[in-house]
């Protein structure tokens, strides 16, 4: 069946019952198809175990997060009604005032990400305080009538939770009869809460005591700042004229500043709101903890080069602010990994690789053999070793056993050492090597760190580092390097509590030594005579500057120059390791191609240099220019590209014409270039359709046969 | 880009200056003042880029380094191939300059002249750098120059032009004493040139253009080199279009029906057949990964030159013959997001039934794809980007069918502007992968409807709609119509023609025994107005006017037409 029509845009293909597969493979579409098939699908569960692992990961890690903001919010919902419940004084008081209870819950600016907090938090509301909750968003109620609507149907959806469910019927019959009015919503809700209250006293309150008697009704503005102000202050109006019979309590989410609220509604209207504020943590500190717990750990084999980082990085920070963005970007890198590279099969768990090396084919050793890093390792060992490492596939498979053991434990050494370097890095004044852990690692990645001249400036600032902090930072390594899990530490955690204990030694000397001192400047003191003063400065500085370091000093660069070797040691780039190609994905174009893609400049590049693309010599032209062989509607835009906002069709098409006769040469002959015009003429046709198809141009009716140029300058 | 405009506007040039030049130049300055606070002197832009970090407060350190982004930008023209070329964003872009009008011509002859070459770059400085060369090589250029003008500033019938046009045919004696005049004004510019010596030749071919160029000449004159803002608001303010008056409609073959043009294109052969079938044969080696990708939660999103039409549906036929799946052609006219819907849930979901909204419509399907998890659908999209598509309620529809885990997307955009479709909310719902698929195909089927291509051709159809809708009605009917017709062609020449007047119109149609009251005439006229026949407008005096909304010669075609049947 074609879908090609002139009556019919929309084409369903259905293939029949039978030949329909009732849910395909994934793993089919996996790997090239030149490995063998037990591989691809074995690189694909690891895939997407991995994927799993991570995900539920992320899930925590925003769980954990928001738990604060949560357990705030709940319990000013709990405070925000208790006064309803026990029907006290105080509450009719606040009430003659007509103020309804409201939570506006600054979320920041990453949009996308707060659909996982809101599930979050109506879980959290539902299981603690109310089950009548509703969500909404602005993009479903452009009208007050919408609104409410929308908002009867989730209460009503949702109390037959509560209500057994044989009233499931009746619930669902009247949602679509009631009107939908603010009187409806309070005689539902008075039934609802009569019922409730009917089977608490019951069951003597055994099954729904977690709901207190009468819940509060909770309606969420999912995004406050998109509602049109009237609807918004319409409801709030409405609803607080029924705040007495109905416990309703609102939360906003707020993507800017809280000041949204009051320029969104008048004086008049806001002043029926209680507002109490909540700021949910900031995207940048969820993305640090994301980083943190996902790619600065030796938990999951699977690890992000340099440019890849700092690509998605950049994606964060210059374009969306969305943490969940990221994690797609993480997804796709790890799906392009497993995809492209055959051993990545060898990028799990330590338990698992070594299974796995063992029973690798002959390809995938001989794959082994071609990677970069593992010729280079070749080319380091004595000749026989080499002729075994290539030749001997077993030795080959002991060899790669080792060798995984070593990126591993780099990987675990490196990890408590960077964390080690940042505690040091970060307090430092004007940051040399970033602020961030995560720019602390990008430049370990890149290259050898300590070559940088930010470090030598760290080590600089870092000798000039008070006892005290010193003491502090030093403390903090202990700390990391006892949790960490490598076992090579025991030394370096030996060596750093010598320093320590040298530096309280200090202290004590640095008691007895400050007598004397004080005595000198009391000496000083006597003399103050203009002459003797200026000569005792000046001896002071000659001593001061020919002086021997104190001991603090020379402990001081002792301890800097041995962070320094535990940098140098433990910091190495990972592509200077071998085998790392098996765990790290460092393709960072085909990420920005896929996330990060400028459809304007490959328009762009096709038009100007269709060269780039058809590889054919013809085409070939030096710098900007372009040949008059390309195709037709690169010339057409070429040639658009010369005039101003407006483009005679007339003089427009000669010019085509000239340009593509003088490439066919002269020798179209009178009898025949007749048809020939036609021919050019209906290319043209086609070219400037296409220009317009593609929003270069538009047709014009300033002036007849003219088209408008709709863009600007190059593109 | 840059190179070529640049040719052309000599001296006054518009340039990019991309951030980190800014950043350089700002830096010059500040680094000495943060020289004191610290031993070592700002050695690059990019260390003081972090010292501004610094200094500002704790947001400030998230700013990366500026180089480092419009590097990382830079590379993402890097297309599979490995053959991308990269464009940083200012030569794409780039200021609008002033354009002249001769400025087409210009660039055509000069790409006319290099058969089998390209353009040298510096084809156009040479006669600038040996500005002071026997005086012969001067004529030569000046001999082209003319050449140029003359082709297209003309306005001899095509033929001659074109015999014009080829260079190696032509002799100075052709150039009568209408050139003479301009010569004289091209000696004294030549003078400039020489004067000036950064002048390019194209500059005084510009300059030297009769009527619209001749102000912008003599602006020249006094002064060349300066000005550059007034003649950038020029070319932006001015109401006045530079262009030159001819129309489609003194040409001989001025208009095509669809179907020559499809015969005529067929006979064209396809140029770079071969490079053609080989990008698509690379874009087909990703179909696997597409539908894995596909399959892992992600949409896919094509781009670039050419026509995806036939690798979309090449990747349908290779690889969902087994599954539901649906094609929707974005750039069918009267395409909706509601026939979309429509074939969703009456063809897919095999739902009988009618919905009040959009929004119900797509929470029934959202319903029932969570519901059934067996469900499955292949959505292909050609032009998520056409005209009828790309309004924000269409999209954000559309995205929210696509986030749905059961559902896969696959769809391709060519407009430039396309990406500004989608906010953060609708790009974080569509979940896109973007793969850049040139190919360089034509775009037939997207440009084969009436609307989408531009004036040549939309009168056949509107033809073929006058009469198909006037043999309909009755005999008396027609005979208004063609009165109508006929009074609208006798004014053809009448640029201010209000058309005819309910009025005079009644009392012509009373005259020729078409109507008896003008109860009857008016019914007619609303079947008309029902039609599109015609259009009715209210004058200053408050009379109604009744226009034929079609241009003369397809009105003169149907009447002639009309009088053969009759």
């Amino acid at each position: 069946m074609s879908t090609c029509s002139v009556s019919k845009g929309c084409f369903v293909f259905k293939p029949s019952p039978k030949k329909r597969r009732v849910s395909q493979k994934t793993a089919i579409h996996f790997g090239e198809g030149e490995n063998d098939s037990e591989d691809r699908e074995l690189r694909f569960d690891t895939c997407q175990s991995l994927w799993n692992q991570i995900k539920l990961e992320t899930e925590q890690i925003q769980e954990d997060l928001n738990k604060q903001l949560l357990d705030n919010l709940v319990s000013f919902l709990r405070r925000s009604h208790s006064d309803f419940q026990e029907k006290k004084t105080e509450w009719t008081c606040r009430m003659k005032s007509r103020e309804i209870p409201t939570a506006a819950l600054v979320l920041g600016v990453n949009v996308t990400d707060h659909d996982l907090t809101f599930r979050n938090l109506s879980e959290a509301l539902r299981n603690n305080i109310t089950p009548y909750i509703a969500l909404l968003e602005a993009k479903d109620c452009p009208g007050v009538k919408n609104l409410m609507q929308k908002l009867m149907g989730q209460l009503m959806n949702c109390s037959t939770d509560v209500v057994s469910l044989e009233d499931e019927d009746s619930v669902q019959v009247s949602q679509n009869r009631i009107r939908c009015s603010m009187n409806s919503l309070i005689d539902w809700y008075k039934s609802v809460t009569k019922k409730t209250d009917s089977e608490t006293l019951s069951k003597k309150r055994t099954s729904s005591s977690r709901h207190q008697q009468s819940p509060p009704v909770v309606v969420i503005f999912k995004d406050m700042e998109s509602f049109t102000t009237k609807v918004l202050q319409d409801f709030i109006v409405i609803s607080s004229q029924h705040i007495r019979e109905l416990p309703l309590v609102l939360i906003f989410g707020i993507a800017t500043s809280p000041m949204i609220i009051h320029s969104l509604l008048p004086h008049s209207v806001s002043s029926l709101l209680c507002i109490e504020l909540f700021q949910s943590l900031s995207c940048k500190e969820h993305l640090s903890t994301v980083i943190d717990k996902l790619l600065l750990t030796s938990r999951f084999p699977f690890k992000l080069g340099e440019k890849v980082l700092q690509v998605l990085i950049n994606i964060f920070l210059y374009h969306d602010f969305s943490v969940w963005n990221f994690i797609k970007g993480f997804q796709l890198c790890i799906v392009e990994h497993f995809y492209s590279q055959p051993l990545s099969v060898l990028c799990c768990q330590r338990a698992d690789a070594k299974k796995r090396v063992n029973s690798l084919s002959h390809d995938q050793c001989e794959n082994i053999r071609r990677l970069p890093s593992f010729r280079r390792y070749v080319e380091r060992q004595e000749a026989e070793k080499q002729i075994a490492l290539l030749t001997a596939d077993n030795f080959l498979k002991e060899t790669t056993q080792k060798l995984l053991e070593d990126l591993h434990v780099y990987h675990e050494n490196y990890v408590s050492v960077l964390r080690c370097l940042h505690v040091f890095t970060c307090s430092l004044p004007k940051y040399p090597l970033g602020k961030q852990i995560r720019e602390l690692h990008c430049a370990c990645l890149e290259n050898q760190v300590w070559e940088t001249e930010d470090y030598e400036s760290f080590l600089q600032l870092a000798r000039m580092l008070n006892k005290s902090d010193l003491e502090t930072m030093l403390q903090q390594c202990v700390e990391i390097l006892v949790s960490s899990s490598g076992n090579e530490f025991d030394k370096a955690i030996g060596k750093l509590k010598e320093f320590l204990t040298q530096f309280h030694k200090l202290e004590a000397e640095a008691f007895q030594e400050q007598d004397v001192s004080v005595s000198s400047q009391k000496e000083l003191q006597k003399k103050t005579d203009l002459y003797h003063l200026q000569k005792t400065l000046l001896e002071l500085k000659d001593s001061r500057r020919s002086k021997k370091l104190t001991k603090f000093e020379m402990l001081r660069f002792e301890v800097v120059d041995y962070i320094d070797s535990l940098v140098r040691n433990y910091l190495v780039p990972a592509d200077h390791k071998t085998l790392h190609e098996i765990v790290y994905f460092n393709t960072a174009s085909v990420l920005r191609g896929h996330l990060n893609a400028a459809p304007r400049i490959a328009l762009h590049t096709a038009l100007n240099n269709p060269y780039s693309y058809l590889k054919n010599e013809a085409l070939k032209s030096d710098g900007g220019s372009i040949s008059n062989k390309a195709p037709d509607i690169c010339i057409v835009y070429k040639l658009h590209l010369e005039c101003g906002r407006l483009i005679n069709l007339v003089d427009w098409l000669e010019a085509f014409s000239t340009v593509v006769t003088a490439v066919e040469g002269p020798n179209a002959d009178a009898a025949s270039s007749d048809q020939v015009d036609d021919i050019i003429h209906a290319r043209f046709i086609r070219a400037v359709s296409e220009l317009e198809l593609l929003g270069f141009i538009k047709p014009s009716k300033q002036k007849t046969d003219h088209v408008a140029r709709l863009t600007w300058g190059g593109c | 880009m840059r190179r070529l405009s640049g040719k052309g506007r000599g001296a006054l040039e518009v340039k990019f200056v991309p951030d980190e030049e800014v950043l350089k130049h700002i830096a010059d300055d500040a680094g000495i003042k943060l020289r004191k606070d610290k031993a070592q002197p700002a050695v690059s832009v990019k260390r003081f880029v972090k010292k501004l970090e610094n200094i500002s407060d704790d947001e400030a350190q998230e700013i990366l380094e500026e180089k480092d982004y419009v590097a990382a930008l830079g590379i993402c023209a890097q297309d599979p191939v490995g053959n991308g070329s990269s464009v940083s964003g200012g030569e794409v872009y780039s200021f609008k300059s002033p354009k002249r009008s001769s400025r087409l011509a210009e660039l055509a002859s000069e790409l006319a002249q290099t058969p089998g070459q390209s353009v040298a770059p510096d084809h156009s400085k040479c006669p600038d750098k040996t500005a002071k060369t026997p005086q012969s090589s001067q004529r030569s250029s000046r001999v082209q120059q003319r050449n140029k003008k003359k082709e297209f500033v003309s306005t001899t019938p095509y033929r001659l032009r074109k015999r014009l046009a080829d260079p190696y045919l032509e002799s100075e004696s052709e150039y009568s004493a209408s050139c003479s005049e301009e010569e004289d004004e091209e000696d004294q510019k030549e003078d400039n040139t020489v004067l000036s010596g950064q002048k390019t030749p194209a500059k005084t071919k510009a300059a030297s253009t009769p009527p619209p160029g001749n102000t912008l000449a003599k602006k020249n004159k006094e002064n060349k080199m300066s000005n550059l803002v007034e003649e950038y608001f020029e070319a932006h303010s001015s109401s006045k279009v530079l262009t030159s008056d001819r129309t489609l409609q003194k040409l001989r073959r001025r208009r095509l029906s669809q179907q020559t043009l499809h015969d005529l294109l067929k006979k064209a052969p396809l140029a770079y057949a071969a490079e053609i079938k080989e990008l698509n044969q690379l874009h087909e080696s990703l179909f696997s990964k597409w539908m894995l990708q596909l399959h892992l939660g992600f949409n896919i999103v094509l781009y670039g030159l050419g026509s995806k039409r036939d690798l979309l549906e090449k990747f349908r036929t290779s690889l969902l013959q087994d599954s539901v799946h649906l094609v929707i052609n974005g750039y069918f006219p009267s395409i909706t997001v509601r026939s979309i819907l429509n074939s969703i849930t009456e063809e897919v979901l095999d739902h009988i039934g009618t919905f009040r909204s959009p929004l119900d419509q797509l929470d029934f399907i959202i319903e029932r794809f969570k519901e059934d998890s067996s469900l499955e659908l292949y959505v292909l999209i050609h032009n998520l980007d056409s005209q009828m598509l790309r309004g924000e309620r269409s999209q954000q529809i559309l995205a929210q069918l696509s986030s749905l885990p059961s559902i896969y997307l696959i769809a391709s955009v060519d407009h430039i502007n396309a990406p500004l479709m989608w906010d953060q909310a609708k790009l974080s719902l569509y979940n896109w992968l973007w793969y850049e698929t040139t190919t360089f195909s034509p775009y037939v089927e997207e440009t084969s409807y009436e609307n989408s291509l531009l004036v040549q051709q939309s009168g056949s159809l509107a033809l073929s709609s006058l009469t198909h809708v006037l043999r309909s009605l009755t005999l008396n009917a027609r005979g208004i119509f063609r009165l109508l017709a006929r009074y609208q062609l006798e004014n053809k020449d009448n640029p201010s023609y209000p058309g005819l007047s309910f009025q005079d119109f009644y009392q012509q149609c009373r005259e020729a025994f078409l109507v008896n009251s003008d109860l009857t005439l008016r019914a007619q006229l609303t079947e008309f107005r029902d039609h599109k026949l015609i259009r009715t407008k209210r004058g200053a005096d408050g009379v109604e006017y009744l226009l034929i909304p079609v241009d003369d010669s397809t009105l003169t075609d149907f009447l002639e037409k009309e009088d053969e049947d009759v």
